[in-house]
């Protein structure tokens, strides 16, 4: 039996795959930038020695935990994935793929769930000082761990370091996979792009309050730190962007092209960059087309006269070098999200000069007019990432490891119907915890910082033996 | 030069005896709950003891899984596809386990908590036995054709001696979480001397199935073969530290116990590995399909980084551990707890 309901093992554990994906990082990048911002509210605490805002870094850190449960076990799920889904592809890429993530977990992964524990319910056993660093470690750790798998991915993307042995990828140089550009650049892209998750939850829960003049004195603050936070987070995410773009241009001229919907090299000696495109797969062309001249020359290249390649002439040069196949991604989707990602990405930054304007002008206590669009910006990151990932990752098909390993060639030797049914249980338990994730931040958030009866602690600090008992 | 490829195999088996040792606990306090815990407090006190340590103990398994990713990916692949099932149904639980011990306290709702109560039952339950079953099909070994591509369905991995298997690490993990209450509850607590049944009861049924698994393996299945007579070592320490236990919990000698259910889990699981080698995975179709430790290793250049690497970070991360252990050493005690919330952050 090779399908079941007409899908076959690949399309199953492609679909599970990304799907599993786009559910963990829903919950990741918020933990990354998070971390950051309750490290950063915890030490203007420390150093103030203000009780109001020591419970700011509790009221923050409890959302921090709801949430990064939930990051943790859907994590595990993916790291499973490779070998159980893609028995292939783990064999291929072992030697080099398997060391990142060792790596994550030997650096970041420990660290993380050791002092989280420490600071959640160590905080009235070990000193202030310590409970300080170890939010701090949390926050490091996080990164780190995105760090990590950013790299991993990014080899996928452009191999580097390697060479090819009895059928395998093995490494030859391991500082050259740690510094793929590649590599660094999305790093900054995504570490930026998690800032604003964060950062917009943030606003939204300090207006909420600062709109019902409920601790006003405390959410002022988070409101600042996480406005800060918003713009770094949503300029460096365009600036890290453009770098991609470019990169993407040399490294993977066909995903970029799928970015841009340029069937065919343009005429004439600029190109220009199109706004609203209509792409055909069937066609290969686009059924209508709006374009403005000289802005691709630019975003590609930093100047008015470079073309990149189309995809008809790349499918044709492929075909050349790798044999007779499909080597065209299925451009509507990756043309469409990439634009959804970077209108929401200009948005964001939008927004937050809007803020930092209201802010200079003395009035960043009340949020204004734009109370109503901020209550809904925490979603606007959330769709850019999902968006991005959907550009990247279905832009590089039909590699999964781009040029050497084809996707077909990576999964496993599966009977279909486990994989249905293991990927219906995935999303049962999967869309259950969004659920549950959003609902207790929504009612934590809007809980605010009284109203104990509301406010348990995620698991319940235990009560211990008095000092000086028998242990 | 070393053989990588043998320490690596060692490291790993290094790896999840920490894992079992650790994650052992937490799914014995956690099948324990609804036998021992009377009412809410009670509850509370039990998944205090492993409150701020269970997300740490589960990490070790990320890293022998990423482990055997780097240094066997061959293995990696092969293992897991053919237990797909399995490894499904261990997923699924470790999400459900952890979301139950984050959540449960976010609501004093009586139906709510009692969902996750038992989410947390059947999530814990279900990983302590089939991780018995996974180790006994690794050592029996299953039908992999060329390139580890496995050739058989699922009732091939389920059979007499993978439930043996399934049914020790269950028992044994009962016995580990009932000595670990045994060491973190309040003595005066009524629950202690409960958990101190617990584990008597626990401790009958891990002696009978251990046994019989070694038993089964050696004598049925022929299993354990390229033991020499150190190795033996190994499994005998397993079996007098059994017998240990008892002697342990009739005098009242908490430590003495968990350390002894500790020891058996960490000396069964190093037998298991230990076995593996040379041939990390037989074939039950013919021994040229066989994975063996060197024909699925990675590369010297990636073992010796990954050595490096280890021999690095391992101690650090074994020091503060250790250090979260000891910040909360004392006992936890029902008494005091306020039957529903308190709150961690106050008026301002
Ligand atoms: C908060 C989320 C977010 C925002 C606002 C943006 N991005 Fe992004 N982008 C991502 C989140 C993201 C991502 C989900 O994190 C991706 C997927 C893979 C990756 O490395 O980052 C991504 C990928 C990605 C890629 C693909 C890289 C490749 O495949 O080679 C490019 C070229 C850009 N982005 C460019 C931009 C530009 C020019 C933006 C300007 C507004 C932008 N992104 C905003
Ligand atoms: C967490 C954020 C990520 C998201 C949301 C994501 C999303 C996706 C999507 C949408 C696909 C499907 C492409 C297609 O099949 O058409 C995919 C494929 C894939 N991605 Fe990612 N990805 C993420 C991160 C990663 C990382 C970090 C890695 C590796 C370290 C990775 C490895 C893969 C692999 C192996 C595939 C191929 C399987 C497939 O085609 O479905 N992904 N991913
Ligand atoms: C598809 C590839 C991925 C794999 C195999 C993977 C693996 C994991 C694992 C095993 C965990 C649980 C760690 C724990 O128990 O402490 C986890 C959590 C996490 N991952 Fe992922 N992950 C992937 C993608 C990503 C991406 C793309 C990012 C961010 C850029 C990311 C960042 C994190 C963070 C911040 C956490 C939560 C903190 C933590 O769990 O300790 N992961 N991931």
């Amino acid at each position: 039996m090779n399908e079941i309901l007409g899908f076959s093992t690949l399309d199953l554990s492609r679909f599970q795959f990304a799907t599993t994906s786009i559910f963990h990082y829903f919950f990741v990048p918020f933990t990354v930038g998070f971390a950051l911002i309750i490290a950063v509210l915890q030490t203007l605490a420390y150093r103030s020695g203000d009780p109001k805002l020591e419970n700011l870094t509790r009221f923050f850190g409890h959302l921090f935990f709801i949430n990064f449960a939930v990051g943790v076990v859907t994590g595990i799920v993916q790291e499973f994935q490779f070998g159980m889904n893609w028995q292939g592809f783990s064999n291929f890429v072992g030697n080099i793929f398997g060391v990142p993530l060792a790596l994550e977990v030997l650096m970041a992964f420990f660290l993380e769930s050791t002092f989280l524990g420490l600071w959640w319910f160590g905080k009235d056993r070990i000193p202030a000082w310590a409970s300080l660093a170890s939010i701090w470690i949390v926050a490091a750790g996080t990164t780190i761990s995105a760090f990590w798998i950013i790299i991993a991915n990014a080899w996928m993307q452009h191999p580097v370091g390697f060479e090819i042995k009895n059928g395998r990828a093995v490494m030859t140089d391991a500082w050259a996979i740690v510094t793929n550009p590649k590599g660094l650049e999305w790093f900054a892209h995504i570490w930026t792009g998690s800032l604003t998750v964060a950062a917009f939850f943030v606003l939204a829960v300090s207006a909420y309050h600062l709109r019902r003049r409920a601790n006003v004195e405390a959410f002022r603050v988070s409101f600042r730190v996480a406005l800060m936070t918003a713009l770094i987070g949503s300029g460096g995410v365009i600036l890290a962007g453009h770098e991609q773009g470019q990169s993407a241009v040399r490294d993977q001229p066909m995903k970029y092209a799928a970015f841009s919907a340029l069937w065919d090299a343009p005429e004439g000696n600029q190109m220009p960059e199109s706004l609203i495109a209509l792409p055909s797969n069937d066609a290969r062309e686009n059924r209508f087309e709006l374009s403005v001249p000289y802005v691709g020359s630019f975003l590609a290249f930093n100047n008015f006269t470079d073309k990149a390649k189309g995809i008809n002439d790349l499918q044709k040069e492929y075909e050349a070098k790798y044999g007779p196949g499909n080597y065209t991604p299925w451009v509507w989707p990756v043309y469409w999200s990439f634009r959804v990602m970077v209108g929401l990405g200009f948005l964001m930054l939008l927004v937050t000069l809007v803020y930092v304007w209201r802010w200079r002008q003395g009035k960043l206590d009340d949020p204004g007019r734009l109370y109503p669009l901020l209550l809904a910006m925490p979603l606007v990151p959330h769709l850019a990432n999902f968006s991005g990932w959907i550009a990247t990752e279905m832009g590089r098909q039909p590699w999964i490891v781009q040029g050497l390993l084809r996707t077909g060639d990576a999964v496993s030797q599966l009977n279909p119907l486990w994989v249905l049914l293991s990927l219906a249980a995935f999303w049962v338990v999967y869309l259950t915890l969004i659920g549950l994730d959003v609902f207790l931040l929504t009612r934590t958030a809007r809980a605010g910082m009284h109203e104990p009866d509301v406010e348990t602690p995620s698991v319940p600090a235990p009560d211990y033996v008095p000092e000086g008992a028998r242990l | 030069m070393p053989d990588l490829p043998t320490l690596w195999l060692f490291l790993i088996g290094l790896t999840f005896s920490i894992y079992f040792f650790l994650d052992g606990f937490t799914f014995g306090e956690g099948i324990l709950q609804p036998f021992l815990a009377r009412r809410e407090r009670e509850r509370r006190a039990m998944i205090g003891t492993v409150g701020p340590f269970w997300a740490a103990n589960e990490v070790w398994i990320i890293l022998g899984a990423g482990a055997i990713f780097a240094a066997f990916p061959l293995w990696y692949g092969t293992l897991m596809t053919a237990l797909y099932p399995m490894f499904t149904l261990i997923l699924l639980s470790l999400i459900g386990r952890g979301v139950a011990f984050e959540y449960r306290g976010e609501s004093s709702n009586v139906r709510w908590r009692t969902f996750w109560d038992v989410t947390s039952f059947v999530t814990n339950l279900l990983p302590a036995f089939l991780w018995g079953m996974i180790m006994a099909n690794m050592v029996r070994g299953l039908p992999l054709g060329s390139s580890g591509r496995y050739q058989g369905g699922v009732s091939e991995a389920i059979n007499a001696f993978s439930v043996l298997g399934g049914l020790a690490t269950l028992s044994m993990f009962i016995l580990h979480g009932a000595t670990f209450l045994l060491l973190r509850l309040d003595q005066a607590d009524p629950i202690h001397a409960r958990a101190r049944h617990a584990a008597l009861t626990a401790g009958a049924f891990a002696t009978l199935f251990v046994l019989a698994f070694v038993y089964w393996g050696f004598i049925q299945e022929a299993l354990f073969r390229s033991f020499g007579l150190t190795a033996w070592l190994f499994p005998a320490a397993a079996a007098i530290n059994l017998l240990l236990i008892w002697a342990a919990l009739a005098r009242k000698k908490d430590t003495l116990a968990f350390a002894a259910t500790g020891l058996t889990i960490v000396f069964a699981t190093a037998t298991i590995f230990i076995n593996l080698h040379p041939v990390l995975m037989p074939s039950t179709i013919g021994d040229a399909y066989s994975l063996t430790v060197q024909n699925s290793a990675s590369e010297p250049y990636t073992l010796r980084l990954m050595t490096y690497a280890s021999l690095f970070f391992l101690p650090l991360i074994l020091a503060y551990q250790g250090w979260n252990f000891w910040v909360f050493r004392r006992r936890v005690t029902g008494h005091d707890a306020a039957e529903d919330g308190q709150a961690v952050y106050g008026q301002t």
